[in-house]
């Protein structure tokens, strides 16, 4: 029942806010930020008394309350070592988002708690659905409020923004939505009982171009979501357009939804088709590490910059997921914790930049430090995350995701630690160009206050944390990915295999070789909107 | 009192935070009593640590202290846990000792910056990572330490941050750093997957074990490791970044890129020396290079006209032969070779700092002269760090490390005569562009005059270390001087003894005559070409040849040209993301359809009308007919 | 005298052609309107000589009912063509033109 909680809660608290505006501004964010602190309290509640992983059961707990009986809907909960972690970090990464924007967001205060709030149902939603109806429900859930926090409280070209996340998460959602259906059918077909609960789904039988083409479905969502080469391109515009809150949602939460549906959906309910899809999807991945790295380090919009970061960090994820061995797979997890955190860090500094000169635009700042430096030295701390340097939590999570893969693959895994130097350049480019260097222009700016650097060091203490002590994170996901790691053994060992191919599939050193064309259209893209695209400009 | 092994870590990393914390809250006067007072007590509590374990410990084995289990991740288990053995011990000892005096040098040198506490609190973290690098006893921990000192480098070099030169000196210190870190990193998964573990003690039993000597495998880990080795030391071909590393302050300079992060690499291929025996190309290769980074530094320095990159190349010359003693299996030499030339050059750089501080910036040494009378102890303090790095024999502690590596060059079983003659006129280089350097400063006319004198905090450390610098070498003493040798019965108690090749019908004093020689002539030849000359005060001219050398061989322009400018190119020209425009593509397509679409709705009633029409009849003379 | 229905098919086809052509044609909305009720009456018309033809009253019952349909339809037309002229001050269909996409 505490789950179903979770998310009334949070819709709740929601609705709450976006009455309370009627009196005064402050009213609601009080009570939305009371309203995720109740539910981190309840989050690390579940971490002490259940933090030993699940015993018999697979769930920690769970609640299960029937819907829409016809179509074997239900309302399907559960939570197990991933999803406490990740519900941990959408607690601790909304309280933050909330507390960025209090000065930030100045009209409709009400509306916009209400919007982010929902987000957060939402994700909660899907990080705890063990339905798959929910968990699709849950999935749009999320996006429309996104829609909304971006267009209307974005920046300058935020109109575009949010219609390229909008289409892009939507039309792959479709497309993961005519899967389940199918997946629904054949299991309706084969066992009679047509109904959408995850776990008795696991079990289904589906011949293997079928299943192929299931899992693509799902994957193409997910991989969308996850923001990898060549999917990527809605990431950068939306989370430049975004508010602050909006961008630390969607770097730290909505990205790993995508990795979190692929740990949880697409490995268990598609074991063989996973290993037949595993060298494409470690190729994409290593591709987003690299070409990310190399966009970011060209761009002159500082959370253009950031915002190609997280598509090379979520590279590594995809590389990691693929691996197929446990140390790949708590590495993963251990990033999707790790990047919400240290990523989120760097949008919380770009935002109250933004909030303290009203550009975005790195050849506008420089020598900062001077002015500001507590500011600097948390970008410090969190540029030093984003290049892996050991003792923050970045590089336990890359270490273990290269040592996994090396074992899989070990020409793509070379190539993907190359990654690491370009992470340095990249890196080192944001606090030259922001911090160091000649003063372009005489700013007068306040430093952090009391608010912000509370936000920066409790983010600051949880990365080192991270770092040094990552046991408990890693011996929660551990509980989690072994059952994965099992399951998908032994499915695939029971499966009757037609083509009779051997598991594990050897290492394929395949390099996707896509020829992608340029385009040749230059139009200049007119939505008849009133807000001028001017992208070029930055 | 050994127990205590992980306070002499934890000191410098308590000072670093305290000083974070307290943030502006504290006088000047006790942020540097902090700063150094954490890493002088390191060095203290190190003597005691040093002396208990050694009573302990007798025969060398190793003391291991366990303070928590990293993670436990699918066999990889490694704990943060420090490793105190003999090496280690003179690691730790030489880092906090030179440290501390260095940290009481750069309370008067830095007092004046406004960035003094920021200072300190680098310096504090530089020497705890420095310390966790020498100490761990897994690769990850190493590791740890590895990146560590290279971020406080990389923070320490642009400290000055408002000149973009010196940031650009920084990010250029840690990419290349970074680069040969890559190799490390490589390496490490190669370890991880060979042996399920990456404690090097248990790495170190199990290899020969599993590969045997000359295996493919051995050979790649042992260059994978070299090329993080090659990085760190600023050898060939990585060597780029040390001299424009300069741009930091001179009590950095004195620490991290002379004494103690450059040796990291040095202490690395020591630490893992059975992987290199197992690979003996590996090794030679380590010869190759330290031979070749001796005279392509050497040159280089002779060259040089700014006082710091004379000594910066003279470091990477001097862990040149660092590398070289390692690659013909000379540890103890190497080791010895390291310390020494802590000693000398952390005090040639702190005297260096002195005549710049003095001279109000003024790095050219043309531009200098005359100060052998105004600055009487930086004088001779400086003197005597040149004849040590000059190996002026006998009385310097630099001839006896620097005697014993040309000695093993030729006479350990994988010397050869042509090492030794590299390393021979390296020497002789060696001692030109020293005495050149102290001729040029010193001595001449006075082009500019001193605005301050040091005080005593400076000058405490200079005399310190030089007189380690004159008596550090009497505790090895070669076979025909006494066979003193407790340096190295001490640490081959941890490394392997030097095998010793044949040596047909030389003596070691017959190459002890021949090196004391050319030591000499070199300082001579200094003295005609540079004592008391008339030089304008300005950059000298240099013919072709000279200025390829005053590059460093230019290895600059070919990386830019290979490396640089190819991926700033690459970036620059699909800043936009080519693949963005695939997707505005679509949505021009649907925009266009729209337009094309749009314009059947043209209002004209009419229009509709026939169109109407024209439909059914369509529609009929379907229904009718097909 | 017998009317052969293809006789009465072809006046009632006529009918509606012209009717057709003159809806088509015409830019006056008032001839429109009249070019409707013919091409109604011709269609009324092959129902009678269609139900004379199958000798039943069905055709002639049909008649009525699109003669009744013919009238309201028209009362209709004919307000909202008073509506469209007092909006357009004229009776020109080509005018009526600002409903494009």
């Amino acid at each position: 029942m505490i789950l179903a909680w979770l998310i009334i809660l949070l819709m709740g608290c929601g609705l709450l806010s976006w009455l309370a505006a009627r009196w005064n501004n402050i009213l609601p964010r009080i009570i939305s930020l009371a309203g995720v602190v109740v539910q981190l309290l309840v989050v690390v509640w579940l971490w002490i008394n259940h933090g030993q992983g699940s015993g018999a059961s697979r769930w920690i707990t769970s609640y299960t309350h029937s819907w829409i009986p016809a179509f074997g809907i239900q309302i399907k909960l559960g939570v197990d070592g991933l999803s406490l972690l990740m519900l941990a970090l959408t607690s601790f990464l909304g309280i933050l988002a909330i507390l960025a924007s209090w000065k930030e967001i100045k009209d409709r205060v009400g509306f916009f708690h209400f919007n982010l709030l929902f987000v957060l149902a939402g994700i909660t939603g899907v990080f705890l659905s063990l339905d798959l109806f929910l968990f699709y429900f849950s999935w749009e859930v999320m996006l429309i409020p996104m829609y909304f926090l971006i267009s209307i409280w974005g920046n300058e070209n935020r109109v575009y923004a949010a219609y390229k996340f909008f289409l892009f998460t939507q039309a792959s959602g479709l497309l993961m939505f005519l899967s389940i259906l199918g997946l629904y059918l054949i299991h309706g077909r084969h066992t009679g009982i047509y109904t959408f609960d995850y776990e008795q789904l696991l079990g289904t039988v589906i011949a293997q171009q079928t299943a192929f083409l299931l899992m693509l479905g799902f994957v193409i969502a997910f991989i969308v979501k996850l923001s990898t080469v060549p999917f990527h391109s809605w990431l950068p515009d939306a989370h430049t357009q975004a508010p602050t809150a909006g961008s630390v949602i969607l770097a730290g939460l909505l990205l790993k939804t995508g990795a979190y549906g692929l740990i949880r959906f697409v490995l268990p309910l598609f074991p063989q088709a996973s290993h037949q899809f595993a060298p494409m999807a470690m190729n994409l991945g290593v591709i987003s590490i690299l070409y990310g790295a190399k966009l970011a380090f060209a761009q002159t919009d500082l959370k253009r910059l950031i915002a190609y970061i997280s598509v090379s960090h979520m590279g590594f994820i995809l590389l990691g997921i693929y691996a197929f061995n446990q140390m790949a797979m708590q590495g993963v997890v251990m990033q999707m914790v790790v990047h919400g955190v240290s990523t989120g860090a760097l949008f919380i500094i770009a935002g109250a930049l933004h909030e303290r000169i009203h550009t975005r635009d790195i050849g506008q700042m420089g020598g900062l430090w001077s002015k500001m430096p507590r500011m600097g030295a948390m970008g410090l701390v969190f540029v030093m995350a984003s290049l892996g340097l050991p003792g923050l939590g970045n590089f336990v999570a890359e270490i273990l995701i290269l040592i996994g893969s090396f074992a899989a693959n070990k020409t793509l895994t070379i190539v993907a630690t190359i990654g690491l130097v370009a992470a340095t350049i990249y890196s080192l480019r944001i606090m030259q160009k922001v911090f160091y260097g000649k003063e372009q222009k005489q700013w007068t700016v306040a430093d952090f206050g009391f608010r912000e650097m509370g936000i920066m060091i409790s983010l600051s203490v949880a990365i080192i944390w991270l770092g040094l002590f990552p046991a408990p994170v890693l011996n929660l996901a551990k509980s989690a990915v072994v059952s994965f790691a099992g399951m998908t053994n032994k499915q695939v060992q029971a499966m009757p295999d037609g083509n009779n191919r051997k598991y594990p599939a050897k290492n394929h050193s395949v390099i996707c070789m896509t020829v992608i064309r340029k385009n040749s259209l230059n139009n200049h893209i007119d939505l008849k909107a009133p807000i001028k695209d001017d992208r070029t400009g930055y | 009192m050994k127990e205590l092994l992980w306070l002499i870590v934890a000191l410098p990393f308590a000072g670093s935070l305290i000083l974070v914390i307290t943030g502006k809250g504290l006088s000047r006067f006790t942020c540097v009593l902090i700063g150094v007072g954490s890493v002088s007590l390191a060095a203290i509590l190190t003597m005691f640590v040093g002396v208990d374990y050694l009573n302990a410990n007798p025969t060398g084995t190793p003391y291991i202290e366990t303070l928590w289990q990293w993670m436990n991740v699918g066999g990889l288990s490694p704990d943060i846990a420090f490793h105190l053995d003999t090496v280690s011990l003179c690691f730790i000892f030489v880092v906090t000792f030179v440290g501390a005096l260095i940290h009481l040098y750069s309370a008067q040198f830095m007092w004046k910056e406004e960035g003094l506490r920021r200072f300190f609190i680098y310096m504090n973290l530089f020497v705890g990572f420095m310390l966790t690098l020498v100490l761990a006893d897994n690769m990850l921990l190493l590791y740890l330490g590895w990146e560590g000192v290279g971020l406080c480098s990389y923070l320490l070099i642009g400290f000055w941050y408002k000149d973009p030169a010196n940031g650009y000196a920084a990010r250029k210190a840690f990419i290349v750093t970074r680069i040969g870190d890559l190799g490390l990193t490589i390496g490490l998964f190669v370890l991880f997957i060979n042996f399920h573990t990456l404690n090097i003690q248990a790495i170190l039993t199990a290899a020969p074990g599993k590969w045997p000597l000359g295996s493919g495998m051995a050979l790649v880990t042992a260059l994978l490791l070299l090329s993080g080795a090659l990085g760190k030391s600023a050898q060939l071909p990585l060597q780029t970044w040390l001299p424009d590393a300069m741009a930091g302050p001179s009590p950095v300079s004195a620490l991290i890129h002379s004494a103690t992060m450059v040796t990291a690499g040095v202490y690395l291929i020591a630490r893992t020396h059975v992987l290199f025996e197992l690979a003996p190309v590996a090794q030679a290769t380590i010869t190759i290079v330290g031979a070749a980074t001796l005279l392509v530094a050497g040159l280089a320095a002779l060259n040089q006209h700014d006082i710091k990159r004379v000594l910066a190349y003279s470091t990477i010359s001097q862990i040149g032969y660092m590398f070289l003693a390692l690659g013909v299996g000379a540890w103890s030499a190497a080791i010895f070779h390291f310390m020494i030339h802590a000693f000398f050059k952390a005090l040639l750089f702190l005297g260096a700092g002195i005549v710049i501080w003095v001279l109000d910036e003024e790095h050219n040494m043309f531009k200098m002269g005359g100060l052998w009378k105004k600055l009487p102890v930086t004088f001779w303090t400086f003197l005597i760090g040149a004849a040590s790095l000059s190996a002026l024999p006998l009385i310097t502690a630099g001839f006896y490390s620097k005697d014993k590596i040309l000695w093993l060059s030729y006479a350990s079983d994988k010397g050869s005569v042509w090492l030794w003659l590299a390393a021979l006129a390296g020497a002789f280089l060696t001692a030109l562009y020293a005495f050149r350097m102290v001729f040029l400063t010193f001595f001449g006319d006075a082009k500019k005059t001193p605005s301050q004198k040091p005080g005593l905090l400076m000058t405490i450390p200079l005399l310190a270390l030089a007189v380690l610098s004159l008596i550090g070498g009497f505790i090895e003493l070669p076979a025909d001087m006494g066979h003193f040798t407790p340096f190295s019965d001490f640490i081959e108690k941890t490394l392997p003894v030097t095998l010793m090749g044949t040596t047909g019908h030389y003596t070691e004093f017959a190459f002890q005559l021949v090196s004391a020689i050319i030591a000499i002539s070199g300082m001579i030849a200094a003295y005609v070409y540079y004592f008391n000359k008339p030089f304008p005060a300005a950059e000298p001219k240099r013919n072709s040849i000279q200025q390829f050398f005053y590059l460093g061989w230019d290895f600059d322009l070919l990386y830019s040209t290979i490396i640089v400018q190819p991926i700033v190119f690459l970036s620059a020209i699909d800043k936009n993301d080519f693949i963005d425009k695939c997707y505005n593509g679509l949505a021009s397509l649907a925009i266009l359809i729209n337009k094309i679409l749009s314009a059947t709705q043209n209002g004209m009633v009419r229009r509709y009308a026939v169109v109407l029409a024209i439909g059914a009849i369509i529609t009929l003379t379907i229904i009718l007919y097909l | 005298m017998n009317i052969g229905i293809e006789q009465g098919m072809l006046l009632a086809a006529l009918l509606f052609l012209t009717g057709l052509m003159g809806l088509l044609v015409r830019r006056d909305v008032i001839f429109m309107l009249i070019s409707v009720e013919i091409m109604l009456n011709a269609a009324g018309l092959a129902f009678i000589v269609a139900g004379s033809a199958w000798k039943q009253a069905d055709g002639q019952v049909m008649f009525l009912f699109i003669l009744t349909m013919a009238a309201t339809e028209v009362a209709v037309g004919l307000a909202l063509i008073i509506q469209l002229f007092m909006k357009l001050k004229s009776v020109d269909t080509n005018k009526a033109n600002t409903m494009k996409g």
